[in-house]
């Protein structure tokens, strides 16, 4: 019975937290919208018998996903998600190598204190850190008056509300997503291997890209999907740090299920792109594995 | 042996040396791990460093390698001073203990690495992989990973990858530690071999003597960052130079006593019979006769009549063993008998010295000891196999008297542990010609061992 409860308990949590859900915002997106209170129709409820579930059934279709395909709205969100969330992971993988590779170059009593150093964000809320980039990236803020105040720019620079802010957001919200695994990997790297490459004829740079790097792939590739995932939907950087033209998925979403209160075609958005997103989420549990079995 | 034809620079004054050590010292924070080394290695020698774990030999190597720096003192290369030429500017491939293998490349690409560095053509680098590989024998694993291979194949793959560059210097540490005996020793003949096709100059750490032995042209005795003694393997074996080095080479009894000089021209009849008779009777009176100075003697006494009376309480009949010349134990009392006197006397060359190392037994006779060192403390270093055991009393100069405890049946040959009456173990080694279940000698047996006048070698405390 315990062994029993305890193999079945991820499943159940699987069960609970995402194919229930999931399996609900996909009724919907089949469902139509309706000046109603849920916003949307038909409507099955257990009492209702089996007759009724049989019409209720045959109501369903696919009208709104066909509808995404009509209006470019919808793809060219999609694109530009995908697009920002790419240039981003690359842009926090060039900030965080370096930054992990320091640290696990340090001197060991100093690594605990750089680990808390990257996790320290944590401790305040993301929603206020995010607010406090506006305070910083903003016309009159710090950044542009301290660039003014060194006399290298005379008009403000208008970083607030462009793609580059919502860049700026990500890169530093996610940076320690991509810092803790490549660290991780680092750290375990033998410099007898280095002291191996050298010894057979590589200067530093070349034995950094023979060996380092590859050796620290399993934790580049954690931390990008790590960073890629959750970027792609992102919905508060973009909204509290992008511009009127900065096009993103999750403000998309956002504004069909709040402004609009179209709950069925902000459901079929949520559903695509969950069905974008298990191709990474696959890639990323295939190279873990993989990456499991190289360890053994 | 790989030095038949007397290679033997380090006796040549004109030979110039490939390394050379000069007063090196390499201290961590204030560990000394190198004590103010000095040593010379000559071109195309296999040299060997031996010692205890943590002497400093790994040390010795990443200096060489380039992946240390002496705290002082000076290393030359080829009469060059190496101290600031990065590891990958010198002419020296280094085996390491730990292999350092990399773990994201097959056994292929492992011992290419190296050779991709150097900008040599394809076919050159797949030619030189295939010999390393049929070397080593991994052709059939070079497309494996190193974590898909066994501890004794990632050890070859190690080896191949320092080999593959064909070095000025090789450095192996402690190469062949995992492979089993027969392909450890096919190993080493294969390593002796690249040895004399290549010219390579060969240092190798190892923790196996017999490979030492086997491998080098010199071996180097380490002990806590210094070094006690640099001989061939002959020397190091047959004269060490020390008794750290004595008992830290092969198997060794060590009896140690007291030197007194002999007479370099009397008759060398009369003085190893005259001990031998004398010396368990009339002990004490011996000792202010020889060594008048000598208070080493004066506990030794007290420890004897210690030792009586608790001999005397214990076992009456061991007690009786140290008088057996006239009658011994009952079960080899027909034969000294038969051999009525140790008539037809040994042939003792005159000179050397005597030692009286143990109360109650007869000094023994090393001839080819140091008469100056009469009066001092000394160490008699004897390898088992120099040492003869036998049932009957045989005529040899330095002959004692035991009883078997404990025999160690190594195949070709035994070690015989024997007690002597006054409780010292001596080991002695005997060939098995016979099958084991007709050797004549086994536990509990009455023995006598003996060994010749120059058996030993005689080393100061
Ligand atoms: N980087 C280091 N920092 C501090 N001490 C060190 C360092 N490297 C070596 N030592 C010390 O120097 C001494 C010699 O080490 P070394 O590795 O040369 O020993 P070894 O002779 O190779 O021993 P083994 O036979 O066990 O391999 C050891 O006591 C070791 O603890
Ligand atoms: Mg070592």
């Amino acid at each position: 019975m315990r062994r029993a409860l305890l193999i079945a308990s991820p499943y159940l949590w699987l069960l609970a937290l995402f194919l229930v859900p999931f399996a609900i915002v996909l009724k919907i997106s089949l469902s139509d919208i309706a000046l109603a209170r849920p916003p949307y129709m038909p409507q099955w409820h257990p009492g209702d018998g089996l007759v009724a579930l049989g019409e209720f059934l045959g109501s369903l279709d696919f009208e709104n996903f066909v509808f995404l395909t009509q209006d470019d709205l919808y793809w060219k969100a999609y694109l530009s998600s995908l697009r920002i969330a790419l240039i981003s992971t690359a842009l926090t993988l060039l900030v965080g190598y370096p930054i992990a590779y320091g640290m696990a170059r340090a001197a060991p009593e100093w690594r605990p204190t750089l680990l808390m150093l990257v996790i320290l964000p944590f401790w305040t809320s993301f929603l206020i850190r995010v607010y406090s980039w506006m305070g910083i990236l903003s016309t009159e803020g710090v950044l542009n008056q301290f660039l003014t105040g060194l006399g290298l720019i005379s008009e403000p620079l208008q970083v607030l509300n462009t793609n580059t802010a919502v860049y700026i957001g990500i890169v530093y919200t996610y940076l320690p997503f991509m810092i803790l695994p490549i660290y991780s990997a680092l750290e375990k790297l033998d410099d007898a291997l280095l002291e191996a490459a050298e010894d057979l004829g590589c200067n530093r740079t070349e034995a950094f890209w023979l060996v380092t790097f590859p050796l620290s792939r399993t934790g580049i590739v954690a931390g990008c999907f790590l960073v890629f995932i959750p970027s792609l939907g992102e919905f508060v950087i973009p909204s509290l740090l992008g511009g009127s033209d900065t096009l993103m998925i999750g403000k998309i979403l956002w504004e069909e299920f709040f402004s609009n209160r179209d709950w069925p075609v902000a459901s079929a958005v949520a559903v695509i792109l969950l069905l974008i997103l298990i191709v990474p989420i696959v890639l990323f549990q295939r190279s873990e594995e993989k990456a499991r079995e190289a360890a053994k | 042996m790989v030095n038949e034809t007397r290679f033997a620079p380090w006796d040549d004054p004109e030979a110039r040396p490939l390394i050379q050590f000069r007063g090196v010292t390499k201290r961590f924070g204030d560990f000394t791990a190198i004590d103010d080394l000095t040593l010379d290695i000559y071109p195309r020698e296999f040299f060997a460093l031996l010692g205890p774990s943590g002497c400093g030999k790994t040390t010795m190597m990443r200096m060489l390698a380039g992946f240390e720096e002496p705290t002082a003192g000076e290393i030359l290369l080829d009469g060059r001073d190496i101290a600031h030429v990065p590891p990958n500017r010198r002419p020296v491939n280094m085996m390491f203990q730990s292999y350092a293998l990399f773990p994201h490349l097959s056994v292929w690409d492992n011992i290419a690495f190296g050779l991709r560095r150097e900008s040599r053509d394809k076919a050159a680098i797949e030619a030189r992989v295939e010999e390393m590989l049929r070397l080593t024998r991994l052709t059939k694993f070079a497309r494996r990973k190193p974590h898909q291979i066994s501890g004794g194949q990632r050890q070859r793959v190690a080896l191949a990858r320092s080999l593959a560059k064909a070095p000025k210097l090789l450095l192996l540490d402690e190469p062949l530690g995992a492979l089993d005996r027969k392909l450890r020793e096919e190993t080493q003949f294969e390593l002796m071999d690249i040895q004399e096709k290549t010219g390579t100059t060969f240092v190798i750490v190892t923790h196996d003597q017999e490979e030492a032995m086997t491998v080098a042209s010199r071996v180097a005795v380490m002990d806590e960052g210094r070094i006690v003694q640099v001989a061939t393997p002959e020397v190091i074996y047959e004269a060490p130079n020390s008794v750290y080095v004595a008992d830290f080479i092969g198997d060794v009894n060590l009896l140690r006593g007291t030197a007194r000089a002999r007479p370099a021209e009397t008759a060398p009849e009369d003085q190893p019979q005259e001990t031998q008779q004398a010396a368990p009777d009339a002990m004490p009176e011996q000792v202010p006769a020889t060594k008048p100075g000598d208070r080493r003697y004066q506990p030794n006494a007290l420890g004897m009549r210690l030792h009586n009376t608790l001999a005397r309480v214990f076992g009456a009949w061991i007690e009786d063993e140290p008088k057996r010349l006239p009658a011994p134990e009952p079960a080899a009392a027909p034969k000294p008998k038969a051999a009525p006197a140790p008539a037809p006397a040994p042939d003792i060359p005159p000179g050397g010295i005597e030692i009286d190392w143990a109360q109650g037994q007869p000094a023994v006779i090393a001839a080819n000891g140091e008469p100056a060192l009469d009066g001092k403390p000394v160490v008699l270093a004897l390898r088992p196999e120099k040492v003869s055991i036998a049932k009957d009393r045989p005529v040899a100069p330095n002959v004692l008297g035991g009883k078997v405890i404990d025999i160690g049946y190594l195949g070709n040959i035994s070690t015989y542990h024997v007690q002597l009456s006054d409780g010292s173990m001596v080991k002695a080694q005997a060939t098995n010609t016979r099958r084991i279940a007709r050797r004549d000698i086994t536990w509990e047996d009455e023995v006598w061992i003996s060994f010749s006048a120059t058996a030993g070698v005689v080393l100061a405390e």
